[in-house]
């Protein structure tokens, strides 16, 4: 239940009423406060260099997302087989098996949330305070899916962990890690950053 | 389902007093002000504007929250150090725990990622939850807070989205599928143990409400200041 307000009036903010609000626990503070006393978290109305670390993780995400797909994510060996693949090589690779559903997934994980994690918070940073293509509901909820799916891609390392522990008959069979993983975990731990280091708030911001 | 919060209509115009501002609360997500007011358990007081949940509390959460995370420690010990996977293919055996998994890359260049993986799936999880007992089990007892609890609980928050327990065990899956074709593969008691770890940890992400743990731990803190002034004024 909120209180009776006036249709198409702001929304009363801490920022409007010369205030600042915690991001961490919500703790609300007069101005000047440098750190929240509840949580200890550094407290700032709006932090002007935000988007800046938003786009150094961005680049930082996209610079080794580029290896991740082009180097072998997988190397196995077998006495009759040694090869090596990439993440797109392991979704066809299911695809050819008939396993459509986990060929599927791993699409998802590796390949559609990357890029589209790159696109999605590219395309935030640079209409931040422009609303003709998203309004800021839309804008707001486009960051929460991002934050929210992001860590996802991390499946295909995980794969590649399990499968590198699990199959070691020496002579017959092996599968190491090959470059892309730790590049391709890089990249989602970048990218993970990159969001985090958004602050919503100025999505709302007048 | 209801909103118990207060839109705050006509802020404060200047140099509002301490005691006033802690009634207020920010949301955390788009920074819209409120006037908090109390939430009956399983209410859940949410941003108007935003759509994110502000409080939440539970009934007994704090004994809850304990339980959960004491019994989330036990499942992860388990699901390290026993065996998580059989593989058998013409005659031969492979078994592999959480630790091999972890260790699978830990020669050379790729030792970094071993770290890594170590990180997210051993090492975050297990210090989040002890985080969160450190946090909580002092004050469910009563007592006063420990020391640095407001940041350990802040870091304990901070850590959730690198706890990636429950992505594991959807690449344990995937890696099963993967390897049907060439081999046989068991399960072992550490999967099953793994299983749980997922089921306790979104039961505990379910009770667990920020804003009631961080109005107990500045009730406790000024408690505590209060009784230290009293002794310094005597003294």
């Amino acid at each position: 239940m909120t209180a009776p307000q006036i249709l198409g009036a702001p929304t009363p903010t801490a920022r409007s009423a010369g205030l600042i609000g915690c991001t961490r626990c919500g703790r609300v503070f007069a101005p000047g406060t440098e750190l929240c006393t509840r949580c200890g978290a550094p407290l700032s109305s709006r932090d002007p260099r935000a988007l800046q670390r938003v786009w150094a993780w961005w680049f930082a995400g996209l610079v080794v997302y580029f290896p991740a797909n082009i180097y072998p994510m997988l190397i196995t060996r077998t006495l009759t087989y040694s090869g090596e693949g990439t993440i797109l090589g392991g979704v066809v690779e299911l695809l050819g098996h008939g396993d459509y559903f986990v060929a599927f997934v791993i699409f998802f994980a590796s390949i559609l949330i990357p890029v589209g994690k790159f696109l999605a918070i590219a395309f935030l940073a640079l209409s931040i305070r422009n609303h003709r293509f998203l309004d800021e509901h839309a804008q707001h909820r486009l960051h929460a899916v991002v934050e929210f799916i992001g860590r996802w891609s991390m499946i295909d390392v995980f794969v590649v962990a399990i499968l590198a522990s699990l199959v070691r008959f020496d002579a017959v069979a092996t599968i190491n890690p090959g470059i892309a993983a730790i590049s391709f975990a890089l990249s989602v731990a970048f990218t993970m950053l990159s969001a985090q280091s958004f602050d919503p708030r100025q999505i709302w911001d007048e | 389902m209801s909103a118990s919060v207060h839109q705050q209509d006509s802020p404060p115009a200047s140099g509002p007093a301490p005691a006033a501002l802690e009634r207020l609360r920010a949301c955390p997500h788009c920074d819209a002000l409120y006037q908090i007011a109390p939430v009956a358990p399983r209410e859940r007081a949410i941003c108007t504007r935003c759509g994110a949940v502000l409080i939440a509390p539970r009934a007994r959460a704090f004994s809850r929250i304990i339980a959960l995370a004491v019994t989330a420690l036990i499942l992860m010990a388990a699901a390290i150090f026993m065996p998580f996977l059989d593989l058998s293919a013409s005659g031969m055996h492979s078994r592999a725990s959480v630790l091999d998994a972890v260790l699978a890359f830990s020669d050379g260049m790729m030792l970094p990622l071993s770290v890594a993986v170590g990180a997210l799936i051993v090492v975050i999880p297990a210090l989040r939850l002890s985080l969160i007992v450190y946090t909580l089990a002092p004050m469910m007892r009563g007592g006063p807070a420990l020391p640095r609890a407001g940041q350990a609980f802040r870091l304990a928050d901070a850590l959730k989205p690198w706890s990636m327990a429950e992505i594991f065990l959807i690449g344990v899956a995937v890696a099963l599928v993967k390897v049907a074709g060439i081999a046989t593969v068991t399960p072992g008691p550490a999967f099953w143990a793994f299983c749980g770890l997922v089921v306790v940890t979104v039961l505990h992400d379910d009770v667990m409400d920020a804003e009631s743990v961080w109005q107990a731990i500045e009730r406790r803190e000024s408690a505590r200041r209060t009784a230290a002034d009293a002794a310094a004024s005597r003294a």
